[in-house]
Order: structure tokens, then sequence, then C-alpha cells
């Protein structure tokens, strides 16, 4: 979307709920082993974050992450879930069996541990993906 | 008590399905595809399904913001 819909309220609108849009999605990735939500959740809301901007603001937003930074976000994601589960394999328990990891000193930690990296490696890859998809969308086309 | 609010959500969901489907305007189908996923996540929640219905209403808002985002480039609706 080259151009926004940009009128004053909805940029103020825009201004005004985006901090609080990124602090519950980060709330809903942390939170995510005692209620409800996870990494799925807390990727889309980020990503909605940056596509709400992009909307609203055109195509030189603030949080403006174009097509090849979701490109580097997504790709990030699926690298770190890959890296922890190979890690584990190379540490020598099951794929994506976090409880032998070295980065605790009790199995039961290193298990939180690594689904919370596990969970931030999948809510890089869906806001990638979510503002991938939204900047494909709306790109001119190289005919026009 | 439930059950009535879920009988009326379901027969919301089916109008607005129906009405989705047979209508000309793509911005109608897509708003009536909106109000349908709201009532899905609402009966989700009823049912204890709190995962799902918080996934189902993200979803559902970031797919209306696609199908609007098309929209705004495409025809918007069939002349006949």
């Amino acid at each position: 979307m080259r151009k926004g819909f940009g009128s004053i309220i909805l940029d103020v609108g825009f201004r005004h709920l985006t901090p609080f849009l990124i602090l519950y999605a980060v709330y809903v990735l942390v939170h995510g082993h005692y209620g409800p939500g996870g990494g799925f959740q807390a990727g889309a809301l980020l990503g909605l974050a940056v596509v709400l901007g992009r909307v609203v603001q055109g195509q030189d937003a603030e949080l403006g992450i174009g097509l090849s930074g979701g490109l580097v976000l997504a790709c990030t994601g699926a690298l770190i879930f890959l890296a922890i589960g190979l890690a584990s394999l190379l540490w020598g328990g099951n794929f994506l069996d976090y409880g032998v990891l070295p980065i605790a000193s009790a199995p039961a930690e290193a298990r939180a541990l690594g689904i919370l990296g596990i969970e931030a490696g999948v809510t890089m890859g869906v806001m990638g993906v979510i503002i991938i998809m939204f900047d494909l969308l709306t790109r001119r086309g190289e005919r026009e | 008590m439930m059950e009535l609010i879920q009988v009326a959500l379901l027969l919301i969901q089916v109008v607005c399905a129906v009405i989705a489907l047979t209508s000309r305007d793509l911005m109608v189908a897509v708003i009536l595809f909106a109000a349908f996923s709201f009532c899905s996540a609402l009966l989700f929640t009823m049912m204890g399904a709190v995962d799902v219905a918080f996934t189902e209403a993200i979803i559902g808002t970031a797919t209306t913001v696609f199908y609007v985002a098309v929209i705004y480039r495409v025809e918007r609706g069939s002349s006949k």
C-alpha cells in the first residue's frame, strides 16, 4: 500500500494503540505457559501491529518492516526453532528434548527455557509471514 | 440460558454465511465473514476452548485486513 488512508484521527489512534498492542503480544508470548496464548498468537499480534501502521500511514510508516525485513524475520524464526531442536540432539537427547540442554541446573527449568526459545522462534516466523503476505497482496505489480 | 445464546449465535452464523455466499458485493461478503468468525470465537469461548477462540479472533482480524487490502485493488463486485 503506497499511500495510506492517513487522516489525523487514524494517525493518532495508531500512535496510541500500537505500544499497547506490542506489550500485549509480549505478554501473550511469555504467559503462554500458564494461560491461553503462545507463539502463534503473539506473532500474529506483532504482525498486525506492523500491518496497522502500513494501512494507516502508507509505505513510509513507522515500524516500517518491508518485504526483505519480513523475509529475514521469518527465516530467522525458523532457524531458531531448528537450532534449538538440533542442539538438544547434539547434547544427546531427542529432537526438541529440551531437558538435556545445559542452560539451567534443573531439567525442568531447562525445559521451560527451551519452550520459551521455541515460542520466540515461532513468534518471529509468524510475524514475518504476516508482513510478507500483506506486502505481496498490496504492492504494485510490475506491469502497472 | 447458555443454550439459547448458542442457538442464537449459530443462527447468526448461518444467516451470515448464506448472505456472504450469495452477495454480489465482495465488501459485504468480507464483512459478513468477519462477523461469522467473531461468532465462532464466542462459541469456542462458551465451549471452554479459550485458546482456539483466541486464535480464531486474531486470524479472523488478519484475514479481514488481507481481504480488504485485496478488494482495495480489484473490482469490488460483479455488474450483473
